[in-house]
């Protein structure tokens, strides 16, 4: 199961958090900056995976564009190799678009949808009923 | 890698393109939100952002309650509340905004209102009720886009209790025309299922519908539901095997419409997910298994080895063949799998190939054998977390000839890992291998030296005391014990005259204490020498006052002689003034026992590893305090975890109806039950065997256990015997010394990197060989064989139940005292007050205060135990015991005068009959006798002068009990050394722990004196209990109505073949309770006081413990009977 979704710019800081499990808004920032350091440490020759506590943590580091991207994964979760590439530099500003994308992918900590034009298509219906 | 990322960044234009889109060009750069942004990305401090933040927020709120603020305006409020609490601050001012927001925006507002309220609020936020009037006004919307976000927030979170209001309105939904909308009505049923599972068991047949919708992503959103109810329950669910093989095998085959398709391979995680559902399915499971054999292979076929996404299936169609009932030759082709990742250079596969090995290693040792030189390589790898997993599958291959390599390597890798977490886990596997496979006496002692001086004060604190509780116990042999503590004397005192202060804090206390206890064995150390390197540690800045607790300890065992006296009064008068109570309690202790060297032998014997003192850990020496004190009212003890339950609870309604597979959550299992939290418990946790580590440490990677397969071992190999033979040849034998088994690796090891320098080679086929060795020997070595004894140099010595309970190193040492509660505090309390009156007596006393105390612990208020529990009473005093041998006759002689409709002839025993009051004239005496529907108690009063006796009458009374009188036989006059009998019937009023009957008897002397006597009686509880037979049906019915409740976790007989079944067979015996039906680890038991007084209990074996759940509709009989089976249960 996947524990929380997070997006974090090159410096740190969060762009995109999503928890899947109630973690206390307190102990979100500490929890965020561990899992960040964690990852962002690592160099490009080693692998993608990190373990962190009881955490797994599964990063990809976008080299264009400024994200990371972090997937936790709790131990008993086999491994999915989850590649996410309905993201891009436009999460920043559309911080309300990018959460109904992913409610549409991950529910409850499980990949519900991958198919990309029905991940789009609750979006695409609504812009465009706002539009017309 | 570089190439996924390029064709991932190809497919982004779909999103990049909504940029463009109008709707939301509007957010765009410009927006607040993106000048927040901005802001805050250009900030360099954390203080800054807060301040900025706090800014944002104070306008924020001042907006969102402005009247004047529209809809839109508050859409693009939310948004950057969402921000701000993403950053962690705190917004609830904006909660309720959100939710209004919901319930009056338009679309695109809806949705960042539904959004916004689904980041705020957590499930059991009370908000969250106003929210659903909106959700039923979604769900019957017209437009199709309102329904969606209404089902889209119910699948991520929905108040449990108000499932009922719109469960009707989702079901219906599942016969849309729309596939995205029976899509969202699964996923919704999914949830509603996650958290309350009984509410949609009616609807399961449409969950079958949903699997076959024609629709594939309706389909694969049901897979959902059915990969937690076979997770559940595997068996209720074979039928279904076919049907998702078949799914399956359409997937694989590409019949799905291409949008589908991730990178040319077909909806993948379908895929994945399936392949878990047919691994839980054929586990165990050959019939089953063989239906699934022909598609493992097509998908291992299919899979080819090009892109993540295609590992990722390959990786769980392995574990699939791993875990279904074994095919030779899908074994051989996973086998062939998992070696091309592992020799991949691609380290995220490597990293896959090893996660694969160690979950396979358990079925089969040997695949190691196969990739042992790049193991080897793996455990020189630059990146620390695939080492790490390297030594995860060592950890899980060890035996006693590779256990000193493997060691080694741990403890390199723990030199220079920086990760606490890592290291507590890695410290606690090096110990648990040391203990298992240590080869001999210094090599152990060494280990666990690196394992202490590393593990630091971080470790789990059972390391240091398994260690101890090892030395302690010691072995078969007197002379090897001797050896190992003399070794880990030596080992300790060279320490020690290093530099003591880089020694972590746990360690010094394993090192005085061993001291303490063991340096007289070498007999060329003086005392003072010992105490000087002690001294040192107590000076030492960096000693925390328990490790100075443990030093002075240690010291107070060793100060004998002159030199060695010197330095105790040295050190005793330094820390007599401590303002640390518990070192200067040590401090005045070391002082007095110095002094007075037969009171030291007496109080620390140096052989006393050797003689258990009894402790009474249950402390139910306080037994009759605790009844005392409930039977006047006070409220029965709960634990902590209890009262917080029920805290929490009276605050949230329930409504859900009771089912057989209630979830109780009793998470806080492992706190113990009533009984006390002693250092005794502690005590018995800490001679825990090291296989519960083992668990422990392993469940921080992958869940492997429960995986372990039943297969015959003869049939498996059978099939597989040509590919035995070949292994065999490339294995060493494992008698073979190093340098034979190096010639004989070099010749058939298959070394992947031919290029390297013969040197480094050779080195690694050394490492090789010292690595794998005895793999191929112990053919069948899975954890199964980690656990036989066999091999084991430790074996400990096996000594009985209660011995290994009772710890006289308690007593003699502070191990864990300075943590532990309060039954040393009891103790310490004691010894103090001797120690400083009458130190002659010391602690010995406060052990018989225990004794004493358990002695007079009584059974179970029965009428037995009742001289004892009553002796404080003022009238029945215990001046009984004269009586008591004359006592045995009389009681027969009473027996007969009780009622003919009670006597033996009606075949209802009675109690046994006891003396409740006594004077120069009558003797009272009384008895019990269960009936079905009450209890009926009777007295006799027998004229034990030699004068008969005269307007006898009696009176029986209690707060608690409905007191009426049967036959009351007041004799005008009772002659000379007759008996008269009085008979009540009792029924409860108000549950108690005990009933304490108050009678009166008035007579009159043949002088005309009028004489009064009052007497007591003591009833428990348990005599009321009646069984009550009821279906599980009424029994339900029941269990919604009653309102008073408690939980407890009970003691469960876990010796027992059916642990759950003996338990409440105890219970149905003792408390004659009836159970009324046993499910798998749940059983329900139902008992009444009378029909109108049920009280029933929820009994689920978990975490090796009972948890009983008990509700009656009578305040107070849930504890009263709580306590009750407790000690049932106890005194088994």
């Amino acid at each position: 199961m996947i524990k929380f979704v997070l997006m974090v710019n090159q410096q740190g800081q969060t762009r995109l958090s999503r928890y899947y499990e109630p973690v206390e808004l307190s102990r979100r920032a500490a929890l965020e900056a561990a899992a960040v350091r964690c990852c962002l440490s690592r160099n490009k020759d080693q692998c993608s995976f990190v373990e962190y506590k009881d955490f797994r943590l599964v990063y990809r580091q976008y080299a264009l564009s400024v994200f990371l991207l972090i997937f936790m994964f709790n131990i008993k979760s086999n491994f999915v190799e989850v590649l996410d590439k309905y993201f891009s530099r436009v999460i920043m500003f559309n911080l309300d678009s990018v959460h109904v994308i992913l409610d549409e992918m991950i529910q409850n900590g499980h990949i519900v949808e991958t198919n990309k034009s029905r991940v789009l298509a609750p979006l695409t219906a609504i812009n465009k009923m706002v539009d017309g | 890698m570089s190439d996924v990322v390029e064709k991932t960044l190809t497919a982004l234009p779909s999103l990049l393109s909504l940029d463009s889109q109008p709707g939301s060009a509007k957010l765009s750069t410009n927006s607040k939100l993106g000048n927040l942004i901005r802001g805050i990305t250009e900030l360099t401090s954390k203080h800054e952002e807060e301040k900025l933040i706090q800014r944002e927020l104070l306008s924020i709120k001042e907006q969102v309650s402005s009247p004047n603020t529209t809809m839109r305006q508050m859409k693009e409020l939310m948004v950057r509340t969402i921000y701000c609490e993403m950053l962690g601050y705190q917004a609830s001012f904006s909660y309720i905004h959100a939710i209004k927001l919901a319930q009056q925006g338009n679309v695109l507002e809806k949705r960042v209102g539904y959004l916004a309220v689904s980041l705020f609020l957590d499930e059991s936020h009370e908000l969250l009720l106003l929210l659903v009037n909106t959700v039923l006004k979604d769900l019957q919307s017209t437009n199709l886009i309102e329904v969606c976000m209404a089902l889209t927030v119910v699948s991520q979170m929905f108040p449990k209790d108000m499932i009922p209001a719109i469960l009707p309105l989702v079901e219906e939904k599942l016969s849309h025309s729309k596939e995205i909308i029976r899509r969202k009505a699964v996923l919704a049923l999914y949830k509603f299922y996650l958290i309350a599972p009984n509410q949609v068991q009616h609807i399961h047949n449409k969950f079958r519908k949903a699997l076959c919708d024609k629709d594939p992503g309706v389909m694969s959103a049901s897979l959902h539901i059915y990969l937690q109810l076979i997770q559940e329950n595997p068996e209720g669910y074979k039928d279904l095997t076919v049907s998702f093989v078949t799914i399956l095998k359409q997937v694989v085959a590409g019949k799905l419409p291409m949008d589908f398709n991730y990178h040319c391979v077909p909806a993948p995680w379908l895929q994945i997910h399936l392949l878990r559902i047919l691994s839980l399915l054929g586990k165990n499971d050959q019939s089953t298994s063989e239906i699934m054999y022909e598609i493992l292979d097509e998908s291992l076929r299919r899979a080819e080895m090009n892109h993540n996404i295609t590992y990722a299936i390959l990786y769980e169609c392995v574990k699939c063949i791993y875990t279904i009932h074994p095919k030779s030759d899908l074994l051989e082709k996973a086998a062939k799998c998992i070696g091309n990742f592992v020799l991949s250079s691609r380290i995220n596969l490597k990293y896959l190939g090893l996660k694969a090995l160690t979950y396979v290693v358990q079925q089969d040792p040997k695949l190691v054998l196969q990739h042992q030189m790049t193991i080897i390589e793996c455990l020189d790898h630059p990146d620390l977390i695939i080492k790490r997993e390297t030594l995860e599958l060592l950890f899980r291959i060890t035996n006693a000839q590779n256990v000193t390599v493997i060691v080694e390597k741990m403890l390199d890798f723990l030199r220079v890992s920086k990760d606490d977490h890592t290291t507590i886990d890695l410290v606690g596997k090096v110990a648990e291998l040391a203990e298992k496979y240590a080869t001999d006496n210094e090599w152990f002692i060494e280990t666990m030296n690196t394992v202490f001086s590393v593990g630091g004060d971080m470790m789990q604190p059972d390391i240091p005391n398994s260690f101890l509780k090892l030395l302690l116990d010691g072995f078969d042999s007197v002379e090897e014990d001797r050896k190992l503590r003399l070794f880990a004397v030596n080992s300790y005192i060279s320490l020690l005259q290093g530099e003591p202060s880089r020694l972590p804090q746990r360690f010094l206390q394993v090192i005085s204490w061993v001291l303490g206890e063991y340096s007289h064995l070498n007999g060329d150390l003086e005392p003072d020498v010992v105490l000087r390197l002690l001294a040192k540690l107590l000076d030492m800045k960096s000693s925390s006052s328990e490790t100075k607790s443990w030093v002075l300890m240690a010291m107070t065992k060793l100060c004998s002689g002159g030199a060695a006296l010197s330095v105790a009064r040295e050190v005793s008068e330094t820390y007599g003034s401590s303002m640390d109570t518990m070192l200067r309690q040590r401090a005045q202790e070391l002082q007095h026992l110095s002094q007075d060297s037969q009171l030291q032998t007496r109080v620390l014997p140096q052989s006393s590893s050797q003689e258990a003192v009894e402790v009474d850990s249950s402390l139910s020496f306080l037994d009759w305090f605790v009844s005392e004190a409930l039977a006047a009212g006070a409220a029965p003890y709960k634990p902590p975890h209890q009262r917080q339950e029920e805290m929490s609870r009276s605050k949230a309604l329930s409504l859900e109806p009771y089912g057989l597979s209630l979830p109780i959550s009793m998470s806080s299992c492992s706190v113990a039950d009533r009984q006390s939290p002693t250092l005794l418990s502690m005590s018995s946790g800490l001679s825990g065997d090291s296989t519960e580590l083992s668990h422990k440490g392993s469940s921080t990677t992958l869940k492997l256990d429960g995986v372990k397969r039943v297969w015959g071992r003869e049939g498996y190999l059978a099939q597989r015997e040509p590919e035995e033979e070949a292994a065999q040849v490339e294995t060493p034998a494992p008698l073979q010394s190093p340098s034979q088994q190096g010639d004989k690796d070099s010749s058939h090891s298959q070394a992947p990197t031919p290029t390297q320098t013969p040197e480094s080679e050779q080195e690694k086929q050394q490492l090789a060989s010292s690595l794998f060795v005895g793999l191929a020997s112990q053919s069948s070595a899975s954890l199964m064989g980690k656990s036989e004894q066999t091999s084991q140099r430790f074996r400990r010595k096996a000594r009985s139940p209660d011995k290994s309970l009772s710890s006289s190193e308690q007593l003699t040492n502070p191990l864990g005292s300075p943590s532990s509660g309060a039954d040393n505090l009891l103790l310490d309390c004691s010894i103090s007050s001797e120690l400083v009156s009458a130190p002659e007596q010391t602690h010995l006393q406060s052990l018989d205060l225990t004794a004493a105390n358990s002695a007079c612990d009584a059974p179970d208020g029965d009428t037995k135990g009742r001289k004892t529990l009553s002796r404080d009473d003022s009238v029945s005093a215990a001046d009984v015991t004269p009586h008591e041998d004359p006592d045995r006759p009389k009681d027969l002689r009473l027996a007969s005068y009780l009622p003919a409709e009670l006597s033996g002839l009606s075949g209802l025993p009675h109690s046994e009959i006891t003396l409740v009051c006594s004077n120069q004239s009558l003797d009272l005496s009384a008895c019990h006798v269960q009936k079905d529907d009450s209890l009926e108690f009777v007295v006799f009063i027998k004229n034990s002068s030699d004068t008969s006796v005269h307007q006898v009458q009696v009176q029986v009374s209690c707060e608690e009990l409905e007191v009426s009188c049967v036959c009351d036989s007041p004799a005008e006059e009772l002659k000379s050394h007759s008996v008269t009998v009085c008979q009540y019937r009792l029924t409860v009023k108000r549950p108690s722990v005990y009933f304490e009957l108050a009678g009166v008897v008035h007579y009159q002397l043949p002088a005309g004196s009028l004489q009064t006597e009052q007497f007591s009686h003591k009833l428990p509880l348990k005599s009321f209990i009646r069984p009550l037979a009821v279906s599980t049906e009424d029994y339900g019915t029941m269990w919604l109505a009653f309102s008073h409740d408690t939980k407890q976790n009970l003691p469960l007989l876990s010796d027992e073949q059916e642990p759950l079944t003996a338990t409440l067979n105890v219970l149905k015996k003792k408390l004659q309770l009836h159970v009324v039906e046993i499910i798998g680890k749940e059983g329900i038991v139902a008992c009444c006081l009378r029909p109108d007084q049920p009280c029933l209990l929820h009994c689920r074996e978990h975490a090796g413990m009972l948890a009983v759940w008990l509700r009656s509709p009578v305040p107070d009989l849930p504890d009263c009977l709580l306590y009750h089976c407790q000690r049932a249960l106890r005194e088994r």
